[in-house]
């Protein structure tokens, strides 16, 4: 727990060391904001709810969330400190949990800051803020997922771009794994039963349900064991590559 | 003498590569362990399996008693470990990573906190303390990568090629630092500047194509090289073929060869059978004969000599 907790808090502070950490943030609310006034309407609908602002948050995390989780492992492997760090009297599932966590942490944190749009609703009229938390929540897990899919992938190489690419590739079909584009690649050639099995991957579907404010504990078990699965792919990628 | 480091029967393929083949060696406390070998030898891999970072394709290691492949976490507490290169993040202080490291060996508090500045002040960064470890020199770099190797006090210590890239200064003052921590670790350093098994070492290993090919004392290398107790004389030029001749026929000198010419003198290597000590019988045949010596010195031996010879040997034999 300890190492896990020192990895983590090394993660977060390199950062707040480097512009990422303002960059990121800055973009984030900034994208959020237009997303939400004017593609999204949140003004013009004329209803006190954040429907539009979470509508947009997949396709913000498409490209946000590789480019933070790009560099997790990859620049370990570039620069050499992956020798450092496999050597310090850690494991590796304490390595990969520390990184997931502390980039988890970080999205947080930016999410947390879009909290205007939060009171710019209810400055204007009654929203269910049950149903904004139930949003939040869901936007939290589906970026854990995001973030535990890329983590595993920028273990793959040394080149962040190609982490960056991969792994935006990935989250677009797990994100319309519901959607006839991903579908029909696999529909005629696979079994009904996997192909059902993929659409139910969609992140789509079980995003829109819970910021419609209907929570289901099978949607939080589904992103929660996505990033479970990530993460251990994670840690046994970084066994078999760290030494390549 | 507690055995520190217990190597058995080390081996590691790549594919259809052997880089390591068959190892087996101990350390004990109070030594210091010189890998030598060529590039691509081996001592890089073989120092990778001790600290854990790579698996052994077979045989085991052991630090402290802790084997390494059953009791990863309990043997790399055991170890400080200087990696090929001095790997740090780049976009940390000396200070900050320094806290990480200790953070990660378990201190908390004032403890923590103590063990940094006493790591800082041993491997002399503080001027260096708060400035990004990217912008440093690489001397600063490397010693950032000694004060993270040395920080937790660990009984056994293990570096990569400790002073590849510093000026000469450094490197004096890294053989210093090693030779003060020697007295009760197990250390294990590679190099191939063969002059630094002389400086700090107790030991000396040469390994190539993954082979253990010497095991002993710097003084014992030396006394493998045809120069070791060779005797150099100078004598006038009008003198030198009668010179040649009389050492030649002197009973322990195998061979006499002429190095050169400087200053109006003629410089003599005089090699004996079997490291014999010939320097008195020189001496004496040059006093008989009554010719004026300027010079008149003993070789202890020519360690990248007996390098060449030993590792060109090993590498026909393969081929």
């Amino acid at each position: 727990m300890n190492n896990i907790l020192a990895i983590t808090r090394r993660e977060l502070t390199n950062y707040f060391a480097t512009p990422v950490a303002y960059v990121f943030i800055v973009i984030f609310l900034v994208l959020t904001g237009v997303f939400t006034f004017y593609l999204g309407g949140l003004y013009e609908r004329g209803q006190a709810d954040l429907q539009p602002f979470f509508l947009y948050h997949p396709w913000l995390y498409l490209f946000l969330i590789p480019a933070l989780s790009m560099r997790l492992w990859s620049e370990e492997r570039k620069t050499g400190t992956i020798e450092l760090l496999m050597t310090l009297p850690i494991t590796t599932s304490e390595a990969v949990l520390g990184k997931f966590i502390a980039a988890w942490l970080f999205t947080t944190l930016a999410l947390v800051l879009t909290f205007p749009v939060w009171i710019t609703v209810n400055y204007l009229g009654n929203p269910d803020n049950a149903v904004i938390f139930a949003g939040y929540l869901g936007s939290l897990f589906m970026a854990g997922a995001f973030l535990a899919l890329g983590a595993a992938i920028s273990a793959l190489t040394r080149n962040q771009v190609i982490a960056f690419v991969i792994t935006a590739v990935l989250c677009f079909a797990f994100i319309l794994s519901g959607y006839p584009l991903v579908l029909d690649f696999f529909s005629g050639w696979l079994p009904h039963g996997v192909v059902s099995a993929i659409s139910y991957l969609s992140f789509l579907t079980h995003f829109e349900a819970v910021t419609k404010g209907v929570i289901d504990v099978r949607d939080a078990i589904f992103f929660l064991s996505f990033i479970a699965c990530w993460l251990t792919a994670n840690v046994i990628l970084v066994e078999m590559k760290k030494a390549d | 003498m507690d055995t520190m480091i217990e190597v058995r029967n080390l081996s590691k393929r790549f594919g259809s590569f052997t880089a390591v083949n068959d190892i087996s060696f101990s350390v004990h406390a109070g030594e210091v362990l010189g890998f030598l070998g060529p590039n691509g030898a081996g001592k890089s891999t073989t120092m990778k399996m001790i600290t854990g970072f790579l698996t052994p394709t077979s045989g085991s290691v052991k630090v402290k008693g802790h084997d390494v492949g059953e009791q990863p976490l309990a043997a790399k507490q055991a170890i400080g470990y200087l990696a090929e290169g001095a790997p740090a993040y780049p976009d940390m202080t000396p200070i900050t990573f320094l806290e990480f490291i200790a953070r990660v060996r378990g201190f908390k508090g004032a403890e923590l906190t103590r063990r940094v500045h006493t790591a800082i002040d041993k491997a002399n960064l503080r001027s260096v303390a708060r400035k990004k470890i990217d912008t440093l020199s690489k001397g600063f770099k490397r010693r950032v990568g000694i004060a993270q190797a040395i920080l937790h006090d660990p009984p056994v210590l293990i570096m990569d090629e400790p002073t590849d890239g510093l000026d000469p200064n450094q490197k004096y003052e890294m053989r210093m630092l090693i030779a003060e921590m020697a007295k009760d670790k197990a250390i294990i350093v590679s190099t191939h500047i063969l002059e630094e098994v002389n400086a700090v070492c107790t030991r000396a290993m040469i390994i190539a194509q993954g082979r253990l090919l010497f095991d002993g004392t710097p003084v014992q290398l030396e006394q493998r090289s045809k120069y070791h107790n060779a005797v150099q004389v100078t004598v006038r030029p009008a003198s030198v073929d009668i010179a040649v001749q009389k050492l030649r026929s002197l009973p322990q000198v195998k061979d006499v060869e002429v190095l050169g010419h400087d200053n109006g003198q003629v410089r003599l290597m005089v090699f004996p059978v079997a490291s014999a000590a010939i320097v008195d019988d020189v001496g004496q045949l040059l006093r008989a004969q009554g010719w004026p010596v300027d010079e008149l010195s003993v070789e202890s031996g020519r360690l990248d000599e007996v390098f060449r010879s030993i590792t060109v040997a090993n590498a026909e034999a393969l081929t």
